[in-house]
């Protein structure tokens, strides 16, 4: 392929132009978590290494997952998968070719932004309950 | 003697490679399957939350266990090449830097699939 040619054309305007709405944000934040989870994935090597490696190595990742940094970031962990998760399921029913006229577009937005949040505390409670913070 | 064919004809002679489609449907695979396996992982370190190491590596060291995260491993892996491959497409410009970062994309995303597999490997092998 050729280089297009860097001749000055009128743009159409870009996001900053527009009213926020909640399925724009969503779009956005599909691809963010996406991009978290991606990096988030030297987390999963690290403690699958550390864990194959021996109790020396293991106990850094302990020391570090319990800190209240790690923790944070854990949370946003989890959030980020929940997110992408629903994010995804939304994007299998409209593959069905459902669910695009508006009313439903901003009902499975309304699920997409509010369920995952509840799934992450949900998890992070259980996760305390079996710590034996309960 | 000359082709008589024509140009329409010729490419229709050739056939398609049939894969016009495979990113779009190995990203729904993928996805699909990344649904119960990272279900299953999340459950798994719910229940894991307060375990030490000897607890830990014996439940990563069930083969069952392995074989649903090796699962995880190749399918989160595939996802997300495909994923950052989109990233970089829409948002890379320059021909040199786009081609330099799709192959970073393919080189991190094997790196950590291979790391997390052999991890597992070793942990259920021993």
């Amino acid at each position: 392929m050729s280089e297009p040619s860097k001749t000055a054309r009128p743009l159409s305007p870009h996001i900053q132009i527009y009213r926020w709405t909640l399925t724009m944000m969503l779009s956005i934040l599909h691809r963010a978590s996406g991009i978290a989870l991606y990096a988030g994935t030297g987390l999963l090597a690290w403690w699958l290494l550390a864990a194959a490696s021996g109790p020396d190595a293991y106990s850094v990742v302990q020391g570090v997952s319990s800190a209240w940094y790690g923790r944070l970031v854990l949370f946003g962990y989890t959030w980020a998968l929940f997110h992408h998760m629903f994010g995804g399921i939304r994007h299998f029913i409209w593959d069905t070719g459902r669910g695009f006229d508006l009313k439903h577009v901003e009902i499975l937005a309304r699920i997409t932004a509010l369920v995952p949040p509840v799934l992450t505390l949900i998890v992070w409670v259980a996760a305390y309950a079996y710590l034996g913070a309960f | 003697m000359a082709d008589m064919r024509t140009p329409l004809s010729r490419a229709r002679g050739l056939g398609s490679a049939k894969k016009g489609t495979e990113h779009f449907w190995m990203q729904r695979v993928t996805a699909l399957a990344n649904i119960p396996l990272t279900v299953f992982l999340v459950g798994a370190l719910v229940v894991h939350a307060g375990s030490d190491y000897t607890t830990m590596t014996g439940f990563l060291g069930n083969p069952f266990i392995g074989v649903v995260l090796l699962l995880l491993i190749l399918s989160a892996c595939y996802h997300m090449r495909l994923g950052m491959q989109v990233v970089i497409e829409d948002y890379v410009h320059g021909e040199a830097t786009k081609l330099l970062a799709l192959i970073v994309n393919q080189f991190f995303t094997l790196t950590i699939a291979i790391a997390c597999a052999l991890a597992v490997a070793k942990l259920v092998i021993g």
